[in-house]
């Protein structure tokens, strides 16, 4: 289980993040939403500890990250899996390495039993034998399907995805939500994604939060969460701008 | 008035301060990973190469010119006063104390320390820094040490290359165009320089070869911005690196004379 309790961010006396509090269940997708520059982003990354925030207490399990030195950090990194917006493949090396990556800096293995759980992540991902192709020559469905194969090759607890499906057509968003939801299945992740794609959000959720103005104005489950009395939920789900909502009441 | 420009200081002094600070950060944390494991020598050969192999054919090539211009412009301006059988020493002190540190580490700078920033620049801007952290890797163990002791390793072998092939060329055309005879040439080469001019030169040069590669990783590292960030950080790596040489070469000279 993920908590985020009180937590307060601010970039140049910009508030970001105020008095936030979340509880993220284990073995279930979390979807956090929001409107764009939101802090959302902000938000995945106080929880993988790439950014400690000015006050509050991040929990994964029994341990509080944030009083974490950057090296006991990295032990709980190792369970963490992470799909960036647009992939954050390593341009200079092939798919293959790039997946290779992690299996060669923390597990003993040899060549061969990485390459072979190399070629079974790709599979899972459905990008078998792209081993040897470099990032920039495939697509952004498959690039983030590669990502997503280099994210969970340390079989990872926890799965973090920012913003997964960004940019996609509406095929590749619907292959890259039935790859979130089979590898939740498969592995029993604890899953968080970033989204602002309604139709995706409520394909992937078991549980949906909204973020507004620093804080969580709304969270549950799918059937719930639709319907919230909320307006400016309403306002987001319906891709309502406020004033026309004003003017609707 | 008065006020707005002690304040324009006040702004660029600080920020200055800041980046200082910052530089002399990094390079702490650099010097403490190098001692951490796991050792990334697979990284430290990748970057030699880069650093190092990629830029020779640019360095002959500066090296042959200055030795050939330095001849050129000593020989006309020892003839004024009968002094061209000194010529040889002249060229080879010049190379060995000043031109081939300086001029290897502005070429090096130009080609490889731009590169280093770019690329962890765009490393940066496209989160594969924040990837990195991700896999529980530290990026300035992975990116940044490699860069720097590639740069203190190969850097002295460019310049001891840039002075050789400069004397070279100082020798064509003192003793094939200008009739310098080669035994004077060769003779007060040997004479006038010293073990302790050698040594200034190759002190410089490991100077130099970590303020390339540290203001390189510095900038690339704290980009901001996008592809323009990126631009911004690669020209100010170059233009830093550039003016952190002539300063420096200036410092190391004048605490070896005193």
């Amino acid at each position: 289980m993920i908590r985020l309790v009180n937590l307060n961010k601010s970039f140049r006396s910009q508030p970001v993040l105020q008095n936030l509090n979340l509880t993220i269940p284990s073995g279930q997708t979390t979807v956090i939403i929001g409107r764009s520059g939101g802090g959302k982003s902000v938000l995945l990354k106080h929880i993988m500890g790439l950014i400690r925030p000015d006050s509050g207490e991040i929990w994964v399990d029994e341990e509080e990250i944030n009083r974490l030195r950057e090296k006991e950090l990295y032990r709980i990194r190792k369970r963490f899996g992470m799909l960036f917006q647009e992939g954050a493949l390593f341009d200079s090396m092939t798919i293959g390495e790039n997946v290779a990556f992690p299996l060669r800096e923390h597990r003993k293995m040899t060549a061969k039993e990485i390459e072979k759980a190399v070629a079974e992540k790709l599979a899972l991902v459905g990008l078998s034998g792209v081993e040897g192709k470099m990032p920039s020559e495939l697509s952004g469905g498959m690039r983030k399907r590669a990502a997503l194969a280099r994210a969970i090759a340390l079989e990872p607890d926890i799965l973090l995805f920012d913003e997964p499906t960004t940019g996609l057509d509406p095929i590749m968003t619907a292959t890259i939500d039935n790859l979130v939801i089979d590898t939740q299945k498969r592995f029993q992740l604890t899953c968080v994604v970033i989204s602002h794609d309604i139709q995706s959000v409520f394909r992937v959720a078991h549980n949906i939060a909204m973020l507004s103005g620093g804080k969580i104005i709304e969270q549950g489950p799918p059937e719930t969460f639709r319907q919230s009395t909320n307006k400016i939920v309403q306002d987001f789900l319906l891709g309502r701008l406020p004033e026309q909502s004003a003017q609707n009441t | 008035m008065i006020k707005t420009f002690l304040f324009l200081i006040g702004g660029k002094s600080l920020a200055f301060l800041q980046e200082l600070g910052g530089i002399l950060v990094m390079l702490v944390q650099s010097l403490v990973w190098t001692f951490t494991p796991p050792f990334r020598f697979r990284n430290l050969i990748k970057q030699m190469e880069f650093i190092g192999v990629k830029s020779i054919f640019i360095v002959v090539l500066t090296g042959v010119f200055s030795g050939m211009v330095l001849a050129l412009q000593s020989f006309h301006g020892l003839r004024k006063f009968g002094g061209e059988s000194l010529m040889g020493g002249i060229v080879a002190l010049s190379l060995a104390r000043e031109m081939g540190p300086v001029m290897t580490s502005l070429v090096v700078n130009a080609r490889a320390g731009s590169a280093i920033a770019a690329e962890i620049g765009t490393m940066r801007i496209t989160e594969q820094i924040d990837a990195l952290k991700m896999m529980a890797i530290n990026p300035i163990q992975y990116l940044v040490v490699p860069r720097i002791w590639a740069g203190i390793l190969v850097v002295p072998l460019l310049t001891a290359i840039n002075i050789l092939v400069g004397i070279v060329g100082g020798y064509l055309v003192g003793v094939e165009l200008l009739n310098i005879n080669s035994g004077v040439f060769i003779d007060k080469m040997i004479k006038m320089v010293e073990i302790s001019d050698l040594v200034q030169g190759m002190v410089k040069s490991i100077v130099f070869g970590l303020i390339l590669t540290l203001i390189g990783s510095y900038k690339g590292y704290n980009t901001q911005g996008g592809a323009e960030g990126v631009g911004r950080a690669t020209t100010e790596a170059v233009v830093i690196t550039s003016v952190a040489t002539l300063i420096g070469t200036y410092v190391i000279t004048s605490l070896f004379f005193k």
